[in-house]
């Protein structure tokens, strides 16, 4: 289980998220929407241990997070992570050596799926390689909590599918997995949840299948309407 | 991949997609299924939609789950024409319901059909 509570973050004074509390469970899916600026990033950095709350913590199976909590984190940024001179299997060998729960065997797996070549550079890969092969190592690790940050964001279809299918088949009862979108019809068929935030609050947090049923909603119609 | 319309319980679009793939002979009597997992990856679906696609189709009374070994299409001959029948009816239905809304009466709709080629 993963607590979020009374959380607030400012940046430079300026307030990232203002008094976040919610629950996620184990052995679901979630999607944190909203748009720019609604705190998604802040939460997910501080939920992954790398910034401190000023109030409010987060706490993973009852104990609060921070940098140790690393080693069973599975955190993808957004941003490049890799150092250009790097292959792609020397990126394997990267994470092997920082994390003891980075499977060699998952991640050739994975590279396989991703149509990823051990031997390709960093400098060489386009835009939607170089998110594979975030996501390649990043679901290589068998963590209890896997946040990704913009996984589809700006890459091609067919990289989507192949993000999307390493997602679902690296689920687990026993993990919490969590991405953040802008994409949200793309993530409407598989996730369990979606949490929506807007200034650094909690709008609501609704399960999809539940909504359709209910109210013959979709997620999209659900974001139009809070957002609008 | 199926196209799913996201306003309705995916849960049963995956199950009517299993069921055309039952009445198309795609899976036999006795057939198995797709894995949960496997499932999910196939349609793109939540892992726990997975288990909820089979409890529906196990009360329909259309598969079974042999404890460890998996899900299997049930045999019975009934089955099949069974279930078209059924999937047909609903198609009707709806076919019917979106043409009378556009204020066909039954004799003018079943004029088209037939004209239709």
């Amino acid at each position: 289980m993963l607590e979020t509570r009374g959380l607030t973050k400012k940046y430079s004074g300026v307030t990232a998220l203002e008094d976040l509390s919610f629950t996620l469970e184990k052995g679901k899916i979630y999607a944190l929407l909203g748009p720019n600026g609604s705190g998604k990033s802040s939460w997910m950095r501080l939920a992954a241990g790398i910034d401190a709350p000023n109030a409010g913590e987060i706490l993973l199976d009852g104990k609060r997070i921070d940098a140790s909590d690393r080693a069973r984190i599975s955190y993808m940024p957004t941003e490049a992570i890799f150092y250009s001179w790097m292959s792609v299997r020397d990126v394997g060998r990267y994470y092997r050596d920082f994390f003891p729960d980075f499977s060699e065997e998952r991640f050739e797996a994975l590279l396989g799926l991703m149509e990823l070549e051990g031997r390709m550079s960093i400098k060489q890969l386009s835009t939607g390689m170089a998110a594979k092969l975030r996501i390649a190592a990043a679901m290589s690790r068998r963590a209890e909590l896997y946040l990704l940050d913009e996984p589809l964001n700006g890459i091609d279809l067919i990289a989507r599918d192949h993000i999307m299918e390493a997602v679902i088949g690296s689920m687990r009862d026993d993990a919490i997995m969590l991405l953040s979108s802008h994409l949200v019809e793309e993530t409407e068929s598989f996730i369990s949840q979606a949490i929506f935030l807007r200034n650094g609050r909690l709008l609501e947090i609704c399960d999809a299948e539940k909504l359709r049923e209910e109210s013959g909603k979709s997620i999209s119609e659900r974001y139009r309407e809070l957002y609008r | 991949m199926i196209q799913f319309d996201p306003s309705l319980p995916i849960y049963l679009q995956v199950v009517n997609a299993l069921k055309k793939e039952i009445i198309a002979g795609r899976i036999g009597a006795g057939g198995k299924l797709p894995s949960g997992r496997d499932l999910a990856l196939m349609y793109r679906i939540n892992p726990n939609t997975s288990v909820r696609v089979y409890q529906e189709l196990e009360r329909q009374g259309v598969c079974f789950t042999k404890r460890g070994l998996g899900t299997f299409v049930r045999e019975d001959g009934e089955l099949v024409p069974k279930l078209r029948m059924e999937m047909a009816e609903d198609f009707l239905r709806s076919f019917l319901k979106n043409m009378e809304e556009l204020g066909f009466s039954r004799q003018e709709i079943a004029r088209k059909i037939l004209e239709e080629d």
